[in-house]
């Protein structure tokens, strides 16, 4: 199809970016989920604001106790980081996961995570990492870390005149380990079921799910149920996957079956871990 | 005649163009005022139009004209025809119900996206605008998909004269008694009531059109994305619009994919045809992907009971199958073929079952129509036979390349042993079943494979093989038997050799590539056989003007019957060669050898050459009396049977015990497709067979929802075969000549996908009851959840 008229603008700077927004305006990132929208006229903005080229937005970077990655680093730029993949080797292998070639080489981890797409890899990723969102308007700056910033199907808290313009995880401890382990929705290669989890040096986990509910979530009851990591432990906490949440279900996994694969996938990660 | 390239892996001549984005597709012509459709389509299953409301949309920016299926309903036009007719088994005429070009007010919307106006604009994006304002109301009735359910009492009706939904039932084979009596009286039956599921084709190009007015000459042009450009003229001057033949001109330019959803005459042709004779501007339509997934005509669709009975000794006694075939709304050009002459006479597969019966009913559903698919009809058949035969293998504790070898027809070659005669109708010209099955078991490694698999299962790992010996009926033939059988076509080719007088060759021919490479192998064959570099030869196709009336390419036909009819050019420029020839060398035509692109007088060296000859026909200064100057030849190649390539598949297959998932690690396929012309295209052809064989079986599937919606039409949703799904295909291969057609080619475009289906769905049962499981079939795509699901219940 072809999308309703729109402007177009693109702006060198996320300060002159935020001039432009207001209104009915969308912000393009890598636009694989917001083109496909506008062809098929289910989005109907009146000016699209490209972010994708603002420098201060692509760099991957240290910054002291936190690795920084730009709202619009693609996939592949992260798969491809050296930062990335010393210090959170788990983002840099699971950016492999994230659609294929062409998407990696234009969607970028702020845009997937501001569509908030209930399927979406990032999310159960950032949420394992510890992740935090930081989200720049007129009014100034502000985090918000990863557990508060998914609300709903397909919401956010990014309200209209924010752009999301990093995200920073804490260096991991050493002895940390993270794995991404996923069922892959055949059709869309979204994560039918996704389990990020991570192991810290105090014996402590963090569990995230994307693909299971509206939004992607921490896991509490597992994480609160790994104990001293036996394998025994482990699969009893994982029999308790996703406890209390709304389960989804589609042609390719009723609630039965997701439900099924995510204490699957997360036994297997927390098993990874293990292993790691 | 020479051997420098049939036989060889030519690069194909249109790949250049191809990877260059230098190909032209209908979407790339632009035309000098050209204006662009958009079609306004039902969002409902089926609904009666109750009004029309264009007033708004004609004040759009840009609007031209908008037609509403009132304005075609006043000029008389009925609609688009099928092109086979299958009558009743009581005798009865097949119901075939107008196919509108548009719904007009008062009528029903049979199907989503069922078309109800066209609004033309000077620009796409106008015409989708003015669309939007087309108000249409409509009174939303109930709506029927599946064709079992169809069929029952009560079911919604498509169309009010169609009772039951039937269009026709039918049957083939031996007598119903004789085949109950011989069921009743095996020592096993192994009975299996599924499902063959729908499929959606997917052609990399949408359908695109652009119809063209001249007046000034009062001719007609349609560009189009067909398989079949003449087919197409056929249908819409004679049966649509009643135009007159020679005032219309047909172009299919290059034609990205069609795997069959492009024989179709569609309505939409008709349409921006008849469309530009009213404004006298050429219309271009290209669809959406979206309407693509809806519009274009389905596969497959077909739910059945099929019960295969054997001896005590393992021999097959008896075949006996009741299926219910969905047709969609309306019949398609091929529609009632597919699941009838194209299916119903492969179900004795390469067994000898002395007693076979197909009974089926061809059933209306709000669907968009069902045609044929890659395989059509053949993959169906195949897949009924080759699970039955698995299944049947581990029912009665054999091993199920052994029970398929008991029941062989022994080896023919067509020639010195005669075609082999089946219970449903059709002659096999010849086969060795065997061979292909030996190569295949030789690079599975059997013995190796079943050890692994038991060393598999104790680990708690799930291996799986899956077998598939299939045989298929290429190249549909011959005219006067499909007419018999209800084509209101024939089936030959049409091709002509022009030697230009410098000696460079033209071939006109009526086969039709999208995708196919027939610029290249057709080329390879008149390069050696005129004994002149390939370059010097020329593919013209798909241009009615340009092209005697050929049939176009479907059914893996090309090569064998348009093969075929170049071959008979061939020969006649070669015979009166010969004459020219002779008379420059002042001998008789017999006294001569030709050779290496020259005619030689045997045991001297006194030669002329191919150039020399067809320059001497042009310039007929020195020329036999009496003949005719020139060296251009028509044929029309009319084979006297189908061609009947055969093969053994073999999957290989892991399945996580814990999801269902199942992971395809290997697949050998030994295909046997008579002489090969060019083994990297045959081979490519299996490659992308392979692929959609294996993705029917794991991934593909329209869904359409209990209203009608189509709920998977995007690739967000419809899962298409991608590399990594697949594992590296492991190819070998036998050559069977066919003995009835120049060239002993069979035809391969199809063989990977009738195949395959099954090998992979035999392989995951075979995994599951490795680990116990005794399950005996699962509904394709197999996903994680089916098989998971099965798994449980059979634990």
């Amino acid at each position: 199809m072809i999308s309703y008229p729109f402007d177009y603008v693109r702006p060198e700077t996320v300060e002159e970016a935020l001039e432009h927004l207001g209104g009915d305006t969308k912000i393009l990132a890598g636009g694989h989920s917001l083109i496909p929208a506008l062809k098929l006229r289910l989005s109907a903005p009146d000016k699209l604001v490209d972010i994708a080229r603002i420098a201060s937005l692509k760099k991957i970077k240290k910054d002291g106790d936190e690795i920084v990655i730009g709202g619009a680093a693609t996939h592949r730029e992260i798969m491809d980081s050296e930062i990335v993949q010393k210090h959170l080797p788990m983002l840099a292998k699971g950016a492999s996961a994230v659609g294929d070639p062409m998407i990696r080489y234009k969607g970028t981890m702020g845009g997937s995570l501001a569509h908030a797409d209930p399927s979406a890899d990032w999310s159960a990723m950032v949420l394992a990492a510890g992740g935090e969102i930081v989200i720049q308007s007129k009014k100034g700056t502000r985090t918000v870390p990863a557990t508060e910033f998914f609300t709903g199907f397909y919401s956010t808290a990014l309200k209209d005149g924010d752009i999301l313009i990093e995200i920073r995880f804490p260096v991991p401890e050493k002895g940390t380990t993270m794995t991404y382990q996923k069922f892959t929705q055949p059709a869309s290669r979204f994560a039918l079921v996704g389990c990020a989890a991570a192991r810290l040096p105090d014996g402590s986990a963090r569990v995230a799910f994307t693909g299971v509910a509206d939004a992607p979530f921490r896991d509490k009851g597992v994480e609160e149920a790994v104990g001293d990591w036996s394998e025994a432990v482990l699969e009893a906490a994982a029999s308790h996957a996703a406890e209390g949440q709304n389960i989804n279900a589609d042609h390719y996994a009723s609630e039965v079956y997701r439900l099924h694969l995510a204490k699957v996938y997360c036994k297997r990660a927390l098993f990874q871990l293990v292993i790691e | 005649m020479s051997n420098k390239y049939i036989g060889k892996s030519v690069k194909r001549v249109e790949d250049k163009r191809f990877i260059t984005g230098k190909g032209r597709y209908t979407d790339d012509i632009k035309l000098v005022g050209m204006t662009h459709a958009s079609f306004v389509r039902s969002p409902y299953a089926h609904a009666r139009v109750t009004s029309i409301d264009t007033d708004a949309a004609l004040e759009m920016p840009g609007v031209v004209a908008i037609f509403t299926g009132d304005d075609i309903k006043e000029t008389g036009i009925v609609g688009v025809p099928t092109g086979w007719q299958v009558n009743f088994k009581n005798g009865d005429t097949m119901k075939e119900p107008p196919h509108p070009l548009l719904i007009a007010t008062g009528s029903t919307a049979k199907h989503i996206g069922d078309p109800v106006a066209v609004v033309i604009a000077e620009t796409y994006a106008q015409a989708v605008d003015a669309a939007e304002a087309v108000e249409v109301e409509w009174d939303d009735l109930e709506a029927v998909t599946d064709p079992f359910k169809a069929a029952q009492e009560g079911a919604p009706l498509v169309h009010d004269d169609a009772r039951g939904n039937l269009a026709f039932d039918w049957e083939l084979g031996s007598p119903l008694d004789e085949v109950n009596a011989a069921i009743d009286a095996s020592a096993h039956v192994t009975m299996l009531e599924f499902v063959n599921q729908r499929m959606i084709p997917n052609a990399i190009e949408p359908r695109s059109y652009i119809g063209h007015y001249d007046e000034a000459s009062d001719k007609y042009t349609l560009y189009t994305s067909t398989q079949n450009p003449h087919l197409i003229r056929l249908l819409m001057c004679a049966f649509v619009l009643g135009l007159p033949e020679h005032k219309v001109r047909v172009l299919g330019p290059d034609v990205g994919g069609g795997f069959g959803s492009k024989i179709p005459h569609y309505t939409e042709e008709a349409l921006v045809t008849w469309a530009s004779q009213q404004i006298k501007r050429p219309i271009k339509w290209t669809e959406t992907r979206s309407e693509a997934f809806m519009m274009d005509a389905h596969g497959r669709d077909h739910v059945s009971k099929a019960e295969m009975g054997f001896d005590g000794e393992g021999n097959i006694k008896a075949l006996r199958i009741k299926t219910y075939v969905n047709l969609g709304a309306y019949l398609s050009t091929f529609g009632p073929a597919v699941p009838t002459y194209l299916h119903g006479t492969l179900l004795q597969g390469l067994y000898t079952t002395p007693k076979i019966h197909i009974d089926l009913c061809g059933v209306f559903t709000h669907t968009v129509a069902v045609d044929a698919y890659r395989g059509a009809g053949r993959p169906e058949a195949t897949y009924l036979l080759e699970r039955l035969m698995d299944l049947s293998a581990l029912e009665m504790g054999r091993d199920p390349i052994e029970l398929r070898r008991q029941n062989f027809i022994p080896a023919f070659d067509g020639v010195e042993q005669p075609g082999y005669q089946t219970q449903v109708a059709l002659q096999y010209d010849s086969g060795d079943y065997h061979g292909v099955v030996d190569k295949a078991m030789k690079m599975l490694d059997y013995k190796k494979f079943r050890k692994m698999q038991q060393e598999a299962a104790q680990n708690g790992k799930l291996l799986g093989v899956g077998f598939s010996t299939y045989i298929e009926a290429c190249g549909i033939a011959p005219s006067a038997v499909v007419g018999s059988l209800g084509a209101r076509a024939g089936l030959y080719e049409s091709a002509q050799v022009r030697v230009q007088p410098t000696g460079k060759v033209s071939v006109f021919s009526g086969s039709h590539s999208h995708g196919q490479g027939h610029e290249t192998t057709f080329a390879q064959i008149v390069a050696d056989k005129f004994g002149i570099p390939m370059e010097d030869v020329d593919i013209v196709h798909g241009d009615s003007d340009a092209v005697a009336f050929g049939m176009g390419t479907y059914g893996s036909r090309s090569l064998a019957v348009g093969g075929s009819a170049i071959m008979k050019s061939i020969d006649k420029v070669l015979e009166k060669g010969a004459k020219i020839a002779a008379h420059k060398l002042e001998c008789a035509a017999d006294d001569l050898e030709f050779a290496e692109g020259k005619w030689t007088v045997k045991g001297t060296d006194k030669s002329i050459s191919f150039g020399d000859v067809a320059l001497t026909a042009y310039v007929p200064h020195v020329y036999p009396q009496g003949l005719e100057p020139g060296l251009d030849f028509a044929s029309f190649y009319d084979p006297t049977n189908f061609t009947y390539p055969f093969g053994c598949h073999i999957a290989v297959v892991e399945v996580d015990k814990e999801t269902g998932k199942v992971k395809l690690q290997r697949f050998i396929a030994v295909d046997d497709v008579g002489n090969v012309i060019n083994p990297m295209i045959v081979d490519g052809q299996i490659h992308g067979g392979l692929a959609q064989g294996i993705g029917q079986a794991l991934l593909e599937g329209a869904i359409y929802d209990e209203n009608g919606q189509l709920v998977n039409g995007s690739y967000m949703d419809y899962a298409m075969p991608r590399a990594d799904d697949l594992p590296m295909f492991e190819l070998d291969r036998q050559e069977t000549p066919c003995p009835h057609n120049p060239l002993g080619v069979k035809g391969a475009g199809e063989a990977g996908t009738i195949g395959s289906t099954p090998a992979v769905v035999n392989a995951v049962i075979d995994a599951l009851w490795s680990g116990g499981h005794k399950v005996r079939d699962i509904t394709m795509p197999l996903t994680g959840e089916r098989v998971w699901r099965a798994m449980k219940s059979n634990s």
